[in-house]
């Protein structure tokens, strides 16, 4: 493994490849299961799990920045992890891609 | 101090759920039960009258949706009473047995409808005009009479009769006193309004005191006999003469108990931690009858239960009659020492402002001319002093909405002010008035005041029109305006929509709806992105509350053979399904399946998809018919297998389920589905726009025909017209009442106009799709049924390698 990456806690979690362009998809990590996003400019990470009844994130429609839980339609900011229009926040982690493969780091 | 177990209401009214929003509004934690005796949520006892015309339910009138409450961690009970408490332990006794922690109680159990003790009030067809029971029996009895009477003249008992007169019944309004609405109104105003109400086609009597409910020898209610010797023919009568305040709970708790329950201007009873709010309550002598002075009652309860400091001062009474065609507002008093007056015989107007000696303006009385009605109940309620009261009556008619003060109460019903309206137009953008309506609750109650949101909106946006209903409201584009970008741009998948218009990049909420509008206006030429899908429509099954799916395969007509039903059998078997089931529409449900199995399941039922996840063709239910039944007139199984074959795989603006009945017997539902062929003696019918989920709509006949073939062309034809002209979201029960069956009629049934639809339906059925479950074998995308860690051993790379 990259001794730079792993001394700075991230993990290679798959192939960029596995996750279609505005689709999330959900990795198991420290035994957290984390969405990821290939959004438009870029990477997005979070808990997967919705934080009104454990929706699977990864499975939302996702926009140019925000996802939409597919249960019940709450809505979170992919950029900060907030609810829009709530009071709920989701947590938010470090994800990018290098060499085709996705890395990231809890937080 | 006490906030461990939190606030129990009692009465799931406008004011216990006012109390609910207040107290949710400062205090986000604490524990909050609503305890409601009737069947229902709160819901909107103002509009109550709606239930009288044809076509809304209790559902409709509902203040706050289920999610409401969930989201905010609000337990609600219905049909369950408060029975009982003990204040000092802290706990409180339901009428199911129960007990339940709470340390403060609100009472918020309204009020009864009064009925004064005349002989023959027990009798069936005496109904009073308090919940949706009291609506339903009045229109099931209405239909059968020759007359009703409304006991009482006053606002109730006019909005009562009104409803009833317009329904077709001939109604008569008993009122003992000698004019309408006494209580509201002096007598020049009175005197007016009864010809209107006659105007109406509502029979006025006045000075009638009814002494006697009379029975016709079956015990059914047969007139009404008055003191002065007269009677009345009618087989319905409505007592509307008063209310009475539910204070039974509160004495079985030992509150102080008057006319109503007694509160301080903490709005709390004799009982420190016991407050009570709304009609049953009784402040400075005074019970409310109307809903604004709840509005302010809850907001000082919630201060008072969060242990903030808050005074409640009374409110004014203000009353507006909710009758089409009559204008009437008043507030405060009707009668003073120092009155002017506006009035008009011939136009039928009366303004009167009531004044005090030093000019404040006590009252004000707006009949066939209620221009600034909002200006002059501020003045009331404000005590506007003025030295020239005919001026301020002027002055108010020429007042546009843009005069008010900030303060203005608008909505009486919700207790919104004009500047609540214009902060919440200008912070969220708001473009039309239902939005408005939507977001502040201005409107929402009687509607009355939805002019003056219209004309406040209208101001803010500078005289620009009224924004329409959007498909994407981030980017403010309407379908007609999408469709024309489609067309003129030859837009051919949802990012290219998105990169020209925006729509669709925002929220992503309307993408579903982006691909739909493409899909439709360009059939063939459209390129499907899964991004912009619903996640059932990615992976061609329904997702279920713990993130699993269901399978539901294509089962024509309902008819299954041995082989498939062992098939369905082996695969619950082997992917140990936890759950097989008969759906309601005559299919079978695999539950419990992840979204991994989909594609191994789908290969081991080898039938194919149901399209029960997705906004499409949904079934075709059939009866035996001919087939087998001793009644059939047609053969329902073999049309309804058809018709399915012809439709299925095209997607639709929303579900569209269809049926086919061998008689009008209708074992099929076919008078109940968004399409419905009805076998008759020598032909068919079409039904169309028929509901039987949350709205229950019996379908329009939209056509009789000789053949099936026929029937089935009609079918078609009203499926492509639906598919081109509903909303998205929009089933064709909601399409049918917005546009009327004789538009549809117009387009679907005209010789030219069905060969063309036709001939569209065939190039949309040609192009779609009509088992995605293909895609088991050739998925869109290699991790289509995966997540990133599916199948570690075969998809990832391990990380050492990658990055050597
Ligand atoms: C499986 C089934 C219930 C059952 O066990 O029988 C079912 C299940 C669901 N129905 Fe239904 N409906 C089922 C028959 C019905 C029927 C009966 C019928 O089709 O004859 C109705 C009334 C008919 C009608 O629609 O007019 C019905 C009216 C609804 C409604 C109310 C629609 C409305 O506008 O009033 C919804 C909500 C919606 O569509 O927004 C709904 C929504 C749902 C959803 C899809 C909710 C969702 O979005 O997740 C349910 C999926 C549960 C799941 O986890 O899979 N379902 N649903 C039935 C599947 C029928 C099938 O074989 O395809
Ligand atoms: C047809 C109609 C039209 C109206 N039009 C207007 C109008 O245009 N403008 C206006 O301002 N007002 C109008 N009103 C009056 C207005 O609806 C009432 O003032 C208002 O609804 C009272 O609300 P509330 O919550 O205090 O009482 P309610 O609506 O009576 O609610 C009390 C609730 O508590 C429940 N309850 C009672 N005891 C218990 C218990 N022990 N445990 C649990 N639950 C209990 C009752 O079943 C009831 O559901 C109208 C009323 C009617 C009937
Ligand atoms: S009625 Fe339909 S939508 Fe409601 S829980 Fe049952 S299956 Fe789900
Ligand atoms: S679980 Fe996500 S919105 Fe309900």
């Amino acid at each position: 493994m990259s001794p730079v990456l792993s001394e700075t806690g991230f993990v290679a979690v798959g192939a960029a490849a596995d996750v279609p362009a505005l689709e999330g998809r959900s990795v198991l990590v420290d035994g957290r299961r984390i969405a990821i996003f290939r959004l438009p400019d870029g990477w997005a990470a979070t808990d997967a799990a919705c934080p009104h009844r454990g929706g699977p994130l990864q499975d939302g429609i996702v926009a140019d920045h925000c996802v939409t839980c597919p249960l019940h339609n709450r809505r979170f900011d992919l950029r900060t992890g907030r609810q829009d229009g709530g009071d709920d926040a989701v947590a938010v982690h470090e994800v990018f891609e290098r060499d085709g493969m996705l890395w990231m780091r809890l937080a | 101090m006490f906030s461990t177990h939190g606030i129990l209401v009692a009465g799931g009214g406008i004011a216990g759920q006012a109390v609910c929003e207040a107290v949710r509004a400062r205090d986000p934690h604490v524990a909050l039960t609503l305890v409601c005796a009737e069947a229902h949520k709160p819901y909107d006892r103002v509009r109550l009258g709606a239930l009288l015309a044809d076509g809304t339910s209790v559902e409709d009138l509902r203040l706050r949706p289920d999610e409401w409450y969930a989201d905010r961690q609000i337990t609600v009970l219905t049909s369950t009473r408060v029975v009982g408490a003990d204040l000092d332990a802290g706990t409180v006794a339901l009428s199911d047995g129960t007990v339940r922690h709470a340390d403060r109680v609100v009472l918020c159990t309204g009020s009864d409808a009064f009925v004064p003790p005349l002989p023959g009030r027990e009798l069936p067809g005496v109904v009073v005009f308090r919940d949706p029971a009291d609506c339903a029996a009045m229109v099931a009895r209405s239909a059968q009479i020759e007359r009703a009477a409304v006991i009482g003249g006053g606002l109730l008992g006019l909005e009562a009769a009104h409803a009833l007169a317009a329904r077709g019944c001939a109604t008569s309004v008993v009122h003992l006193v000698d004019r309408l609405m006494e209580r509201q109104l002096d007598a020049p105003a009175a005197a007016m309004l009864a010809p209107a109400m006659e105007g109406l086609g509502v029979d006025v009597r006045l000075s009638h005191a009814t002494q006697e409910i009379a029975a016709d020898p079956d015990g059914r209610v047969a007139g009404l006999l008055f003191s002065d010797g007269t009677s009345l023919a009618c087989q319905l009568v409505v007592v509307a003469v008063g209310i009475r305040p539910q204070v039974g709970l509160a004495r079985t708790l030992g509150l102080a108990v008057e006319r109503g329950i007694v509160v301080d201007d903490r709005l709390t009873t004799s009982h420190p931690r016991v407050l009570a709010v709304g009609e049953c309550a009784q402040h400075r002598g005074t019970v409310h009858g109307i809903v604004a002075p709840i509005h302010d009652q809850a907001l000082v309860a919630a201060r008072t239960l969060t242990g903030a400091d808050a005074a409640y001062a009374g409110s004014i009474p203000t009353a507006k009659l909710k009758v089409m065609g009559v204008d009437l507002v008043t507030a405060g008093a009707a009668e003073g020492e120092r009155e002017v007056l506006a009035a008009d015989a011939t136009a039928q107007t009366y303004r009167k402002l009531v004044l005090g000696a030093d000019g404040t303006v006590l009252g004000a009385v707006l009949l066939g001319d209620i221009r600034g009605a909002e200006l002059l109940m501020d003045a009331v309620r404000t005590g506007t002093t003025t030295e020239d009261g005919l001026a301020l009556l002027a002055e108010a008619s020429q007042a546009t909405a843009a005069e008010l003060p900030d303060t203005a109460q608008v909505c009486n019903c919700n207790g919104v002010c004009k500047g609540a309206i214009v902060g919440a137009i200008r912070e969220g953008g708001l473009g039309s008035t239902q939005e408005v309506v939507r977001v502040t609750r201005a409107g929402a109650g009687c509607g009355s005041c939805k002019p003056i949101v219209s004309e406040l909106l209208a101001l803010e946006r500078a005289g620009a029109a009224e924004e329409p209903a959007y498909l994407c409201p981030c980017a403010r584009q309407t379908r007609e305006q999408l469709a024309a970008i489609v067309r003129d741009e030859d837009v051919r998948s949802v990012s290219a929509l998105g990169e020209a218009c925006g729509a669709g990049r925002a929220c992503g909420a309307c993408k579903p709806g982006l691909s739909y509008l493409l899909e439709e206006r360009q059939a063939g030429r459209f390129r499907q992105e899964r991004h912009a899908k619903f996640i059932n429509d990615r992976v061609h099954a329904n997702i279920q509350h713990d993130g699993t799916f269901s399978v539901v395969p294509r089962i024509r007509g309902g008819v299954v053979t041995a082989d498939e039903l062992r098939r369905f059998a082996d695969v619950a078997d082997k992917y140990e399904l936890p759950m097989i089931k008969i759906t309601g529409g005559q299919r079978i449900d695999l539950l419990g399946v992840t979204k991994e199995q989909l594609p191994a399941v789908w290969e081991d039922l080898g039938m194919p998809s149901g399209y029960a996840y997705s906004k499409a063709v949904r079934t075709v239910k059939t009866c035996v018919g001919t087939q087998f039944c001793r009644f059939g007139l047609g053969d329902a199984i073999t049309v309804g297998i058809d018709l399915e074959e012809a439709m299925e795989g095209l997607h639709t603006p929303h579900k569209v389920k269809s049926a086919v009945a061998g008689c009008p017997r209708n074992c099929s539902e076919a008078y109940v589905k968004d399409i419905g062929l009805v076998a008759v003696e020598g032909g068919w019918e079409v039904y169309v726009g028929g509901a039987s989920g949350a709205t229950i709509r019996k379908g329009d006949l939209l056509a009789t025909v000789a053949t099936a073939a026929e029937g089935k062309r009609v079918a078609l034809a009203f499926l492509q017209h639906y598919r081109e002209e509903g909303d998205h979201l929009e089933r064709t029960y909601g399409y049918l009442e917005r546009v009327g069956l004789d538009a549809v009629q117009a387009a679907v049934l005209d010789p030219e106009r069905m060969a063309a639809l036709l001939e569209r339906f065939a190039i949309a059925r040609a192009a779609c799709d009509p088992d995605p479950w293909r895609e088991r074998s050739a998925p869109v995308h290699p991790k289509q049924f995966a997540e990133l860690d599916s199948d570690a051993a075969l998809d990832l790379v391990a990380p050492a390698e990658a990055t050597r």
